[in-house]
């Protein structure tokens, strides 16, 4: 191997550990406020040791895979007891302000700081069109 | 996708032999509502076409119950009128999935009303030139939008023999729980597509109506309410000369 | 017949800067009239649950009639192998792709959802004529775009003939689809008629010429290149029999209608009791898109004169307008027949109560969007005329003509 192509491994190597680093930082950051400090029902299902419909590694990665999904069965072939309803998602993740309310999924401030979806998607800046239709807060 | 339509099949003979059986003794509606009364957890099939009789001349006229409980029951009026809207122009904008029609027939001057809505064709024009194919005929029978793939460009609304849908031209502020709905896409009458998911039988509109006018079912199944009361009664389609078999038939029009 | 040079657009850079600038700030306050329908919704517009396609699908559709129409002159060259026609074909080919996206950009940014064209370019339902021509349009200015190609360099010039000839049943088959749109549509009395889609192909050979020979004319008075009698002489007499064709359509559709007793309502509305609509077709279909331009064309005196030659082109492009005002919003006005035999006296929605027609006002925004596509269609145009070498350096008589005696 010539000295060259040592280099530019290394250099590789180093560029691609950042990247990875980096990566890791925005996901710490992405999850880090509404399972600590939120109260909704998955944070307290999470201190019980409860988990999602799928592990949360999965979930983070390919949420939208499994609500496009369900949604397409829902809508087409009329299956509505399934894991991955958006209605689910809303009424598991809203937090409640302290008079009851509940705070939208979407929101920026509340318990916890920035609510479910809008910490990683602001972040992200992936916009969210589910809810143009869809509610925000649990409607039961 | 085969298996579970069988096994589906499997499980409505098993229901309808269970509501044979006990339809000497018990009320055999009774039987098929705790049966069902879950969310769906099978794909719909074409076992079923759902369907509706209206008899119009039970309906009554100036009432418009129907027409109200479809809009409690999908959102429709979660919202006021835009600031600086026409509002002449603006009632031709708002969204109907249901309006009541009063006719007055040209020899006779006999008057007749009837509540007008999508009629569920079996060959709906609106699904043949959705160019994204958001507009889609469920396997029982339901004609609806998929407003997740509806692009919002109007033409089922050309193609639409019964002026049956309705754009939505405003922001929707309130998000309703059962039909979600939101600007830019078109929408119909889809026969409380989420309470039929749900295990439910009737529609908003048919508990809605003071007269009975409005008898729901299921138009494969013989010993239906709707199926009875058509092989009873004479009935027409709206526009028969489309032949477009639709699921919502009148009688005394 | 002399050798043809085809040079860039030399006019002065500043007067080439101020049509571009003027066209830009129109295509921008087109820009901002989306932008305002799009935030607020529909209901800024004139259109409604009654009368669902208004002023942009006017436009839109108009432009993409004229698109395919635009490109018959090239046809005529490349296809038909008439010499005086090819050095127009570059043009040709150039204005036919501009107006296309002219049109199809207007009727992008009128949809509820235009954020979601990519699920229109991703899902088909190849039963939809509406999805078939998403691919027409498409492979429309795909095809063109390589024709230019044949035409302007010469190494590519041995597809030129394949090209022309793919490029030609292309835009039949894309006028096809266009006129069907409305043709395959059941449920209204207007439409519904398989003479919709011829009548939109000779219409579009009107349409697309008037607008061709405007452009031409400009272009060539603008940079002082020569603009020979014999070729204005030759289109407009060809625009002549595509206006008298596009007459007879007129007449085949409505005398057909009003031979049939059910259809009699429909005729009524549109040729008497319209208001606005039989106003559109007497004076804008049928008397300024039609019998005044025919007159102009085969007058003795007034055929020879320039300034006739191109008003004549401007009044079917305005009668070209209101036909498809006519069809299209006129169509959807007239209330659809649910229950013959009866009146609708009472309804919720509109139901054509006394038969009555439905309303439409067309917006401020609508019109804006409209006349935008236009300019973004003339943008086009003029910044590829400027960049390739489209037009020729001069069609003056002795060298446009192939039977010039010099």
């Amino acid at each position: 191997m010539s000295k060259s192509i040592e280099q530019k491994s290394v250099k590789f190597a180093v560029l691609f550990a950042l990247l990875v680093s980096l990566l890791m930082i925005s996901t710490a950051h992405a999850g880090k406020n509404w399972r600590a400090e939120g109260n909704s029902k998955a944070s307290e299902m999470a201190q019980t040791g409860g988990m999602c419909v799928r592990d949360t590694a999965d979930m983070r990665r390919n949420h939208m895979d499994l609500i496009q999904h369900d949604r397409d069965v829902t809508v087409h072939q009329g299956i509505r007891a399934l894991d991955g309803s958006l209605k689910g998602c809303v009424n598991c993740h809203a937090n409640k302000q302290e008079s009851g309310e509940y705070v939208p999924v979407t929101a920026m401030s509340g318990p916890g700081g920035s609510q479910f979806c809008a910490s990683c998607h602001v972040y992200t800046s992936v916009s969210l069109d589910c809810f143009q239709c869809h509610s925000t807060v649990p409607t039961e | 996708m085969k298996t579970t339509d069988q096994t589906d099949h499997k499980r409505r003979d098993f229901l309808k032999t269970g509501v044979a059986a006990s339809a000497v003794t018990l009320a055999p509606g009774i039987v098929m509502h705790t049966a069902e009364a879950a969310p769906r957890d099978k794909a719909v099939d074409s076992s079923v076409r759902w369907g509706m009789l209206i008899d119009s001349s039970k309906c009554a006229s100036g009432c418009d119950s129907c027409v109200q409980a479809c809009n409690d029951e999908n959102g429709l009026e979660a919202y006021s009128m835009p600031e600086g809207a026409d509002p002449e122009k603006w009632d031709q904008q708002r969204p109907k999935w249901i309006r009541s029609v009063t006719l007055k027939d040209n020899l006779s001057g006999r008057i007749s009303n009837l509540p007008l809505m999508c009629q569920h064709c079996e060959n709906p024009p609106c699904a043949d030139v959705c160019p994204t194919g958001a507009s889609f005929r469920r396997a029982d029978g339901v004609v609806m939008v998929d407003r997740h793939i509806c692009i919002g460009c109007r033409y089922c609304m050309m193609a639409c023999p019964y002026k049956a849908r309705s754009f939505i031209h405003e922001n929707v502020d309130i998000k309703p729980e059962l039909a979600p709905r939101g600007k830019g896409c078109v929408e119909s009458c889809n026969f409380c597509v989420h309470r039929l998911d749900d295990g439910q039988t009737t529609t908003a509109c048919q508990d809605a109506c003071p007269e009975n006018a409005i008898i729901f079912g299921d138009l494969n199944d013989p010993n239906s309410e709707v199926s009875k009361a058509l092989a009873e009664y004479p009935s027409v389609q709206i526009r028969a000369d489309l032949r477009l078999n639709t699921g919502v038939r009148y009688s005394g029009i | 017949m002399k050798k043809i040079f085809y040079k860039e657009w030399d006019i002065a850079s500043q007067t080439y800067w101020m049509i571009l600038a003027v066209l830009a700030v129109i295509s921008a306050i087109a820009g901002f009239a989306v932008l305002h329908m799009e935030h607020n919704g529909h209901w800024v517009t004139g259109m409604s649950n009654q009368i669902v396609w208004g002023t942009p699908h006017v436009f839109a559709v108009f432009l993409i009639v004229a698109a395919s129409g635009a490109l018959n002159v090239a046809s005529i060259a490349s296809v038909f192998n008439k010499k005086a026609y090819k050095p127009l074909a570059p043009l040709s080919a150039l204005l036919a792709v501009a107006l296309l996206i002219g049109g199809l950009l207007i009727l992008v940014l009128d949809l509820g959802r235009p954020e979601r064209l990519i699920v229109a370019m991703t899902t088909y339902n190849f039963k939809s004529i509406f999805a078939w021509n998403i691919i027409l349009y498409n492979g429309f200015i795909a095809i063109v775009a390589f024709y230019l190609w044949t035409i302007l360099d010469r190494k590519m010039n041995r597809f030129y003939k394949a090209a022309g000839v793919a490029a030609f049943l292309w835009r039949l088959i894309l006028t096809t689809g266009t006129g069907s749109i409305f043709g395959f549509l059941v449920a209204r009395q207007g439409y519904d008629a398989a003479i919709m889609a011829p009548w939109f192909i000779i219409m579009s050979f009107g349409f697309g010429l008037a607008i061709y020979m405007l452009v031409l004319s400009d272009f060539f008075r603008l940079s002082g290149r020569p603009l020979g009698d014999s070729v204005m002489f030759r289109l407009k007499n060809l625009l002549g029999v595509f206006v008298a064709a596009s007459l007879l359509f007129a007449l085949m559709y409505h005398l057909t209608n009003l031979y049939g007793t059910e259809n009699h309502a429909y005729e009524a509305f549109i040729l008497r009791d319209g208001g606005v609509y039989t106003a559109a077709f007497w004076i804008g279909q049928i008397l300024i898109g039609g019998l005044l331009p025919l007159a102009i064309v085969f007058h003795p005196s007034l055929g020879k004169s320039r300034a006739w030659i191109y008003a004549a082109a401007i009044m079917v492009i305005i009668g070209g307008l209101a036909t498809i005002y006519v069809i299209i919003i006129g169509g959807q006005a007239f209330p659809m027949t649910m229950f013959p035999g009866k009146t609708v006296i009472a309804s919720g929605f509109y139901d054509g109560i006394n038969g009555l027609a439905s309303t439409y006002s067309p917006s401020l925004a609508e019109a804006l969007l409209g006349i935008g596509g236009i300019a973004v269609a003339l943008l086009i145009t003029a910044i590829g005329v400027r960049m390739l070498k489209i037009l020729p350096m001069s069609l003056a008589d002795e060298v446009a003509d192939p039977h010039s005696a010099s």
